[in-house]
């Protein structure tokens, strides 16, 4: 599934900045997501893509700018309103965030019994539907400590999905897992856009699962979004020769996608002043 | 020195001093500041809780969370019982150990009932209670609640549509202050028992300790010594939750580290600082004549 013009963006961000103190975090965002589609929010360490993420699901305030859920403006709601906006999206979160005083059955349960209606014994099968999808049905009954960090991850999806959300939002779901369990969760999150008609957003900087899992892409750095384009467009920017890109922004961006140790944003990271911190030193000895 | 050096020199000093001033200023500025948006904070996070509290205790809708109330008491409170036991016997020695010979050479021996009566129930007993509590149950909330900050807990209670203060606070809160004041009573007790078994050791009939005992204490002492325990069940409970959720999440282990201990000092400074508040005013009312 590609863009679909025409249809109404799910999630609208525009022209959203925020700044900690002095340090402008993000600058600027524009951004859209269709509905069903998945997209994934790529970038380095501390490009503000997980500070992104926390805009979206109501945590943070932009300082300027709109961010739209469902079309509904979500920045200038009230904290009651932003919770019935809330249980319509889940969050699998960096560490999957389990309650660690519930075992991993009632982590799912949790949210049925504060949010819905339904009975006990409906919620418990709820439960196992939903634990089946990710893989844990068996593993109902363990506390979140005796687990694996991959097994807390699927639970967190479980609990995530417990109240049938219209979006996903997955921040770094890959990050710490060994490859064939980050190939699984990748595998998990196109079964559940599938399955579950979803809408996903992917936050992550593991350029595997992301090819494998976008239908379209966005490239963030130093706050801003460098490109937004179709899995193919980044592929076809991947797999081209540094020669033959005209800006020094795709050449950014063709060294972020190979993983290369040399390019535009290692000599960015170069300072010049190396030779004058080394004389500082020796005329401070001096005095 | 030439003399056109003086006013330059002078001027530096000036500025010094206006620095100094200025350093002042900004410190005691910045310092009022905190404690003010401190203490605002917390009054507004006990606003939310004594909201929630209400609308649970009166709209049937709304639950309160019973289990989880009581899974608190239990943490915050039994576990405390054996060493509010153990420290009350302790008071309950000393008290008449340090006061009977003085009164003794005044043939007065038997008012180690009275004085033991009196400064447990309205001073010790709470006193010593919620002392043992800021360690039990206020650290290991703040340092709970501080670890769920760090672990997105918190973070993800809220992105699932659930209050961290419906869900967390008030359970712990509620739990604190019940457990305080339960806590308080069973001191009381173990405080006459101790009392008692000292003094029969040091000559004075259990049955005069024990009428002089109720004499000593009448239900303005022992309500005073209560409600004092209510409060400081809440200072505890209200400091614990506030400094355990404003840790920060990149804080990480130092920060529960920071809000653990913090919260055991500014609940003991709280703790005394209000003890001395309402002992002047039961004073100025007259409850202790």
């Amino acid at each position: 599934m590609s863009t679909e013009l025409g249809k109404e963006p799910i999630i609208e961000i525009c022209q959203m900045t925020k700044s900690f103190g002095s340090q402008r975090v993000l600058d600027g965002i524009d951004l859209k997501v269709y509905p069903g589609e998945i997209m994934v929010i790529m970038g380095g360490s501390g490009c503000g893509k997980s500070t992104l993420l926390r805009h979206l699901i109501g945590s943070l305030t932009p300082d300027e700018g709109s961010i739209k859920l469902f079309g509904r403006e979500i920045t200038t709601m009230s904290e009651k309103e932003l919770d019935d906006v809330r249980k319509q999206f889940g969050v699998l979160f960096q560490s999957g965030a389990l309650f660690n005083s519930l075992n991993i059955g009632e982590n799912v349960a949790l949210l049925l019994k504060e949010h819905t209606d339904i009975d006990e014994s409906t919620i418990e099968i709820v439960v196992k539907i939903k634990l089946e999808l990710v893989g844990l049905r068996k593993h109902a009954d363990k506390m979140p400590a005796q687990v694996s960090g991959g097994m807390k991850k699927r639970a967190g999806l479980a609990r995530a999905i417990a109240l049938d959300p219209k979006i996903l939002f997955y921040d770094e779901p890959s990050a710490g897992l060994d490859p064939v369990t980050s190939a699984q969760i990748d595998q998990l999150i196109i079964d559940l856009t599938k399955k579950l008609h979803v809408t996903s957003v992917v936050v992550t900087h593991e350029m595997d699962s992301a090819f494998t899992i976008a239908d379209r892409m966005c490239i963030l750095d130093k706050g801003r979004i460098l490109k937004t384009g179709t899995r193919s467009e980044f592929e076809t920017l991947r797999d081209s020769w540094p020669e033959d890109l005209q800006s020094e922004q795709d050449r950014l961006i063709r060294q972020f996608l190979r993983g290369d140790a040399d390019g535009p944003i290692t000599e960015r990271a170069i300072t010049s002043d190396y030779e004058d911190d080394l004389l500082m030193i020796s005329v401070k000895s001096e005095k | 020195m030439k003399d056109s050096d003086f006013p330059a020199a002078k001027k530096i000093i000036f500025r010094g001093d206006l620095l100094a001033v200025a350093a002042l200023g900004r410190f005691v500025l910045k310092t009022g500041e905190r404690i003010f948006s401190t203490l605002g904070a917390m009054t507004l996070l006990l606003g939310q809780v004594s909201c929630v509290t209400a609308k649970g205790l009166f709209l049937p809708q709304q639950s309160l969370g019973r289990e989880a109330l009581i899974f608190q008491m239990v943490r915050v409170g039994i576990r405390a019982v054996p060493i509010v036991i153990l420290v009350q016997m302790a008071i309950g020695m000393i008290l008449p150990l340090q006061m009977f010979p003085k009164l003794d050479e005044f043939g007065q021996g038997n008012e180690i009932a009275t004085i033991n009566a009196i400064a447990g129930f309205r001073e010790l007993a709470p006193l010593m209670t919620a002392i043992v509590l800021c360690g039990f149950a206020g650290a290991s909330i703040a340092a709970e609640l501080g670890t769920m900050v760090t672990a997105e807990e918190i973070e993800a209670l809220r992105a699932s549509a659930l209050n961290p203060v419906n869900f967390l606070v008030v359970p712990r809160l509620l739990a604190t202050v019940v457990m305080m004041v339960i806590l308080t009573v069973i001191a009381d007790v173990v405080l006459v028992i101790s009392g008692m078994l000292t003094g029969m050791k040091l000559g004075v009939d259990p049955h005069t300790f024990y009428q002089l005992t109720i004499e000593a204490v009448n239900v303005t002492g022992f309500a005073t010594g209560i409600i004092k325990a209510g409060v400081f069940g809440l200072l505890i409970g209200l400091i614990a939750c506030f400094l355990g959720l404003s840790v920060k999440p990149w804080e990480g282990s130092e920060g529960v580290g920071r809000s653990t201990t913090n919260t055991v000092v500014y609940c003991i400074i709280a703790i005394i600082i209000t003890d001395a508040i309402f002992t002047m005013i039961f004073y100025a009312h007259g409850l202790f004549d």
